[in-house]
């Protein structure tokens, strides 16, 4: 006989916590499960290209640290990370300007680890935490985790609006809200692609200071500019109003998984005491990899063999772009990092989209995973860092008929919006962060 | 169970590359941990590129495709296997074409004295030929509201929706427009959501228990398919038991007039009125963990491994 309530095949279904609520099934991530094929141009993923890392070297290196240190790199370790890479940290955080002392300096695994440790000390469930508009999609995820309330800020072709991050300050407050954290990506932002220049730097560092509002300043891509030069960092302005968090992802390999976060002393102890209760201590082998790696090679040239891999990628991309895409399209251009930014002309929706777009073996990630609030359905972020340029262009081709193919289907059916319902965590899985 | 050194191992189909890979990974490696539980020497491969110089290379024994959506159910791999002369269980290629056509399908039945919901099948062309809106409010005044809209071929409701509003019918076009070339509108039947697996064993085919679908949300989306914990199943389903004789007469129908083989899953609607209506057949039933077949299997007193494992000696055996 079947049971009077039924089953519902997971016997903890009453026990989850409210914020497990949106971590379901999604067509979306389905759709993604299909972009892992090599057959489809992945425009999706923000995977590095670790392949023009030195294999040998690495392997080499982490060989002779195994046989050597090995019974310390396969420890556990400090909750604060090694001594001597927080030193290292400090010399490759020197061209954004940021000056600290090792003990300001949390190693974390990732920074979104980092991340996950500043909202976790900083926020209740109901605190308002502000945050660009669109934003990171792993940012999202950790603030939805720690039930924040996410408002976002709007920005234009220099990043974060001051004015908008002003005004959106007092409307949280005139609400009886409390506003928490300013989280904010100022260079080759991910997804916009834009990078704040020095002026605006200084107008959102002046706003956060006039409210009192700690800034959380995400800098994966700092030293991914195009033109060689390294934004300087609003936390080189600030060392007591914001807290920078940085990462080896993108300028040595992301599978080692090792950030950081520089943070004013108070916070640091806390950022620490929460590392150990989540990890105890950040790996010790990969630290000592990353820090053989820093102290034996030269990791500056292989930065620069990255950003100009990136910069032909990048020209790839807009070169296609404006070859191919239908008129109305418009995009941004990164003048560093990872991402454009895609607005589709007027009427089509990139979410509903995506499907007949897998089907024609091109991936993008649509708009509104990167809101919290429905925006950016006419909007895509495209990712140029892994494919290489023959490949990006065969897959804007691609993605070009689907455009049109959708554009036809809008003015047929005089929609404009669309038919999919937003089910589930719509976010990429984590390789395609 | 072992097939016998010399027989080779037995293959695992899925993956693919349709919308459904991921939901057919998970049904493939439920049926591979089945199959090595029974004691069957087995492996997964992808619907990919290496594929055929695999299979040349390991000489399976049998292949198990449980790849869904296109090419998996269209019989299109099936035609392939049957070029390559392996062995598979599973429905021939023609069966699946009419099966994995849901309007084709569903006429089939609709000559075999099975109630199947009225509805169109029209390709976007249509739409953009004559215009959609005078298309449409045709559509709304023959079947009314509710409606079924989804695409002709595919699964896991991909595509589909319910249109309560005639406003809300020109985006659910889009949305199944965005799978399939086709899509179907039908006459959207209130009911209890009842689906019942069809098992040959011994030559015969049997109907298993049928299985009560509940959704929290009130539609069985991709969602509530694969996110436990959504969705209530109830096995067997609580129906009167001349009705829930008749859902499984109308699966084992389908199952024969639509010629299948093996096995199958019949998705079937019970109205207010007893009355059971056909939706829609499927040639390789999903297998994951919140999939209705294995659900009915185990309601059965069968284990999973063991009938996978006696279809493919059935399979093997004829050849």
């Amino acid at each position: 006989m079947s049971s009077p309530h039924g089953s519902r095949l997971d016997p903890w279904v009453d026990s989850y916590a409210a914020r497990a609520r949106g971590m379901t099934a999604s067509e979306i991530r389905a759709l993604f499960a299909v972009a892992s094929r090599p057959e489809v141009v992945s425009l999706a993923g923000g995977m590095p290209f670790v392949a023009a890392l030195p294999m040998d070297a690495v392997a080499e290196l982490t060989g002779r640290l195994l046989r050597e240190r090995g019974s310390v790199a396969l420890q556990y370790g400090s909750g604060q990370g090694e001594p001597v890479l927080r030193e290292q940290i400090l010399d490759v955080m020197a061209d954004t300007g940021v000056r600290a002392h090792p003990d300001d300096v949390v190693v974390t695994t990732g920074s979104q680890m980092a991340l996950d440790l500043v909202v976790r000390v900083f926020c209740d469930p109901g605190d308002v935490v502000l945050v660009e508009a669109p934003s990171y999609v792993g940012a999202l995820g950790v603030l939805a985790a720690y039930q924040c309330d996410v408002v976002h800020v709007a920005m234009d072709e220099e990043g974060l609006r001051p004015d908008a991050l002003a005004e959106a300050i007092t409307a949280v407050r005139a609400a009886g809200r409390r506003p928490k954290l300013i989280y904010t990506i100022p260079s080759f932002h991910n997804p916009a692609g834009v990078t704040q220049g020095p002026l605006r730097r200084q107008d959102n560092l002046a706003v956060a200071q006039r409210e009192g509002l700690l800034l959380l300043e995400d800098d994966p891509y700092g030293l991914l500019g195009f033109d060689g030069k390294v934004p300087r960092a609003l936390r080189a302005d600030d060392a007591d109003g914001v807290l920078y968090l940085g990462s080896f992802s993108k300028t040595i390999a992301a599978g080692l998984r090792v950030g950081w976060a520089v943070a004013p002393h108070g916070v640091r102890e806390k950022l620490v005491l929460a590392n150990e209760a989540a990890v105890l201590c950040p790996s010790n082998l990969t630290q000592m990899i990353v820090s053989d790696y820093l102290g034996s090679r030269d990791w500056r040239s292989q930065v620069a063999t990255f950003r100009d891999l990136y910069r032909a990628r990048r020209d790839a991309l807009l070169e296609a772009l404006s070859a191919l895409m239908p008129p109305g399209t418009t995009w941004t251009v990164p003048a560093g990092g990872f991402y454009s930014w895609v607005t589709l002309p007027p009427g089509l929706d990139a979410k509903a989209m995506l499907p007949r777009a897998v089907a024609a073996l091109v991936a993008y990630v649509p708009g509104t995973g990167f809101f919290v609030d429905g925006q950016g359905r006419s909007q895509m972020r495209l990712s140029y860092c892994y494919p290489d340029p023959d490949r990006i262009r065969e897959g804007v081709r691609r993605l070009a008929g689907v455009v049109e193919s959708e554009l036809e289907l809008a003015t047929t059916f005089g929609t404009g919006s669309a038919a999919w319902q937003a089910f589930g965590l719509q976010s990429p899985g984590p390789d395609l962060r | 169970m072992s097939l016998g050194p010399s027989q080779g191992p037995v293959v695992v189909l899925d993956g693919g590359l349709s919308p459904e890979r991921d939901v057919s990974i998970r049904s493939g490696r439920r049926i591979l941990d089945a199959l090595r539980n029974a004691g069957v020497d087995a492996y997964e491969h992808d619907a990919d590129m290496t594929l055929l110089a695999s299979l040349r290379e390991r000489s399976p024994s049998c292949v198990v495709p449980l790849l869904h959506g296109a090419a998996g159910e269209d019989g299109a791999i099936r035609d392939v296997l049957e070029a390559l002369g392996l062995p598979y269980v599973g429905s021939r290629p023609a069966a699946c074409r009419v099966a994995f056509d849901k309007a084709v399908a569903k006429s089939v039945l609709a000559a075999g004295g099975v109630a199947v919901p009225e509805g169109v099948a029209l390709p976007q062309s249509t739409f953009r030929e004559l215009g959609a809106a005078g298309v449409l409010d045709a559509l709304v005044r023959r079947l009314g509201l509710p409606l079924m809209v989804k695409p002709l071929r595919g699964g896991s409701s991909l595509g589909a929706a319910v249109v309560r509003d005639a406003a809300e019918l020109p985006a659910a076009m889009v949305g199944a427009f965005a799978y399939a070339e086709v899509a179907l509108v039908e006459r959207f039947i209130t009911g209890t959501e009842v689906a019942v697996a069809v098992l040959e064993r011994g030559g015969a085919p049997e109907a298993l228990p049928g299985v009560e679908v509940v959704p929290d949300g009130g539609f069985y989306d991709y969602t509530a398919r694969y996110t436990a914990g959504t969705t209530a199943f109830y096995v067997p389903a609580r129906l009167d038991p001349t009705i829930a004789q008749r859902c499984a007469q109308v699966a084992l129908v389908a199952h024969e007039r639509l010629g299948l083989r093996d096995w199958s899953r019949s998705d079937l609607i019970v109205d207010r009125e007893g009355v059971v209506w056909f939706l829609e057949v499927n040639v390789a039933p999903g297998m994951t963990e919140t999939s209705m077949f294995p659900q009915a299997a185990a309601a059965a007193g069968l284990d999973l491994g063991q009938l996978t494992a006696e279809l493919v000696s059935v399979a093997i055996a004829r050849g």
